[in-house]
């Protein structure tokens, strides 16, 4: 037995206050008390904290998923929308009825005008302007297009289209034609065309056949006959019906605006800046820029209604999550009074128990998430490998983005320490002398 | 009447004399102040404890012993009156300030042992060391291994405390009132919830300690047996000291 070495001598000894110490040597041992009696806590209650981290795990899952799940959606829609249309498409100003003055200052103007045919016109100085144009910084791709209407003939067979006239490589970039084609080659030399599905169902010719365009009416009249190189599906059945693509040139004659383009279309590199750039366009050049956006008020409107639903739903979901985790702790810091009573007469701070509890809510907040993230993923094959369209493949590809993952469990950790506040609070304040005495 | 009395039982009178260990002077109590049933419990309260002195707080119940062990242990503060630890006053320091002395100067041994039932007996003894450091030092561990054997529970070091039986478990108290070798120790009915063999184990037990480590031990205890074995009794009827003898 000889422990009794060791106490200084001298009048009532009490070891010097480590007072400047304590503070530095807390950082140092990375909260170590805290951190044992939070998990030793949670340990303990093995029950609560299991159906705790479950229900966390079962909240992020949902959110993580209906995340997932929505922006796949919504990237699969605009997909669908703009796999046929540029971001931006620019034409000539509308024809429009120019008054030959204009009205004396003060004077009553009263007119009726007949709003003007908006005929086939040229952009005026399309060649100038694409250099112009590929040139922003926003701009991923340029293409020129000659557009009309015409009747596609073949035998008895008639059908009205829809003709356009451009240059192949870079439409491609638009809108990605070649990957689109599901027979024959995507080629468009003089003479060829490129046709929808539809279409050449409708006129009964297949790749290598040939089909005769013709346009106006009249004097007008314009025919020219072109073989077939490749049927696309624009993902669009009506378009599918009517798309007739051709060389510019050929275009150029048939509609009858030799050397000139109706339309520039743009793709961006950012597909939500188009809104804004549109009419920066606009007001730069005289002419006449629509972005997806306007072209598409409908789509944007309900993309944007799902946006706002989703995060309600996440809200809600998170609410619960911090809900559950606060009433657990409340329970436990009551469970615990008397051990909290006991660590606070053994010297623990305030400070120290508010953080054990705080400490208990971060630790079941990521232990939760991390479950959740992976249940997450499971809920995403499944739905891959199950739900699958009448062709037999996926509907469309969700992914759960590794830096959503980890957002959407950042937040939940922070929701667990958030949940945790009212709670370690009460704890904190616990009156020890009561505590031990319950 | 406490203020003529000399601490006799000191081991060391020279060092005693000098600045006693405890001072209450004048301390009231009193609950729900301001209140209807505003009560006092303690009518002014004057004690000295020196260095290494093994005295017993008797009284009936309702006497105010635990409050008054309850404002010595700092963990309530009179209504008025002064309380030095070692020269220092504890009255009106913030709650920081409080914990840390309390930390410092004092070990608990409570009735109902309250060891944390999630911890093993060493660890235990090893948390006063965690929560001042955050961590704990081989010396630490070392020495809370050295006290536990001292107490004879090598084989119980890692048995968590409901494996353990009463006095083994008021053992296991003890020693993690000791470890950090505090000035004094304040037992509130040590043996209160243990049969008459194990208490004699027990207290004997503390006796061995105050020889061997020279602490102070303040014991509320009903039973006058164990009074009896002690240095000093301190007699407390109706919230005032009404005796204060040297054994």
């Amino acid at each position: 037995m000889n422990i009794s070495q060791a106490r200084p001598a001298g009048p009532a000894a009490i070891p010097p206050a480590p007072e400047a110490e304590t503070g530095s040597r807390w950082r140092l041992g990375m909260l170590g008390f805290e951190r044992r009696v939070a998990l030793r806590f949670l340990r303990e209650g093995r029950m609560q904290t299991l159906l705790i981290i479950v229900g966390v795990a079962a909240g992020v899952a949902v959110v993580a998923y209906i995340s997932a799940l929505i922006s796949g959606l919504q990237r699969n829609t605009l997909d669908k929308t703009l796999g046929a249309q540029a971001h931006i498409t620019i034409s000539a100003p509308d024809n429009a009825v120019a008054p030959a003055l204009p009205a004396a200052p003060g004077a009553t103007v009263l007119v009726q005008t007949q709003p003007r045919t908006q005929s086939a016109r040229t952009l005026v100085n399309w060649q100038a302007l694409m250099p112009l144009l590929q040139a922003m910084p926003e701009v991923a791709a340029v293409s020129p297009m000659v557009s009309g209407a015409g009747l596609a003939l073949r035998g008895q067979a008639q059908r009205s289209i829809a003709l356009a006239g451009v240059d192949l490589d870079r439409y491609d970039r638009i809108i990605n034609l070649r990957s689109k084609v599901v027979a024959g080659q995507a080629r468009l030399a003089a003479g060829e065309a490129i046709i929808g599905r539809e279409l050449a169902s409708d006129l009964g010719v297949q790749v290598g056949d040939r089909m005769t365009i013709s346009t106006g009416t009249g004097a007008a009249a314009n025919s020219d006959s072109v073989r077939i190189t490749a049927l696309v599906d624009l993902g669009v059945r009506e378009l599918n019906r009517r798309t007739v693509l051709v060389p510019l040139r050929t275009a150029q004659s048939l509609v009858g605006l030799p050397g000139g383009a109706t339309q520039i279309d743009l793709a961006l590199l950012d597909i939500w800046q188009a809104d804004q750039l549109a009419p920066r366009l606009a007001q730069r050049w005289q002419i006449k820029a629509e972005s997806w956006q306007q072209t598409n008020a409908s789509l944007v409107s309900a993309l944007n209604a799902q946006s706002v639903s989703t995060t309600l739903i996440r809200v809600v979901v998170m609410v619960v999550v911090v809900l559950g985790i606060a009433s657990v702790l409340v329970v436990s810091v009551v469970q615990k009074r008397r051990e909290i009573g006991i660590l606070r007469a053994m010297g623990a701070t305030r400070g120290q128990v508010l953080r054990i509890f705080l400490l208990q809510g971060a630790v079941v907040g990521a232990v939760g998430s991390a479950l959740g993230v992976v249940l997450a993923v499971v809920l995403i094959f499944l739905f891959t490998t199950f739900v699958r369209g009448s062709d037999g493949l996926p509907l469309f590809a969700i992914t759960l983005a590794p830096d959503l993952a980890l957002r959407i469990a950042a937040l939940a950790t922070a929701c667990g320490v958030l949940a945790a506040v009212v709670p370690a609070r009460s704890a904190a304040k616990l009156d020890p002398a009561q505590a031990i005495r319950m | 009447m406490a203020e003529d009395s000399t601490p006799p039982a000191a081991a060391d009178p020279a060092a005693a004399a000098a600045v006693p260990l405890l001072q209450l002077r004048g301390i009231h109590k009193s609950y729900n102040l301001g209140l209807p049933n505003e009560a006092e419990v303690l009518h002014g309260i004057d004690l000295d404890l020196a260095e290494a002195e093994f005295v017993a707080l008797i009284g009936p119940s309702g006497s105010g012993k635990s409050t008054l062990l309850n404002i010595i242990g700092l963990l309530e503060s009179p209504s008025a009156g002064s309380y030095r630890i070692g020269g220092q006053e504890a009255v009106g320091l913030d709650d920081a300030a409080t914990t840390r002395l309390r930390g410092q100067a004092l070990g608990f041994v409570f009735q109902f042992h309250h060891l944390l039932p999630a911890f093993s007996a060493l660890e235990n003894v090893t948390l006063p060391a965690l929560m001042r450091e955050g961590h704990v030092s081989e010396t630490q561990l070392a020495r809370a291994e050295e006290v536990l054997a001292a107490m004879g529970l090598q084989q119980a070091m890692n048995k968590r405390p409901g494996e353990l039986s009463g006095g083994m478990q008021q053992r296991v108290a003890i020693a993690r009132a000791l470890v950090l070798r505090p000035p004094l120790v304040l037992a509130d009915e040590p043996t209160g919830n243990l049969d008459t063999s194990t208490s004699e184990e027990v207290f004997a037990l503390m006796r061995r300690m105050h020889a061997e480590l020279r602490t102070s031990f303040l014991i509320v205890t009903h039973d006058p047996r164990l009074a009896q074995q002690c240095d000093r009794i301190v007699e407390l009827v109706d919230g005032r000291i009404v005796g204060d003898r040297p054994l």
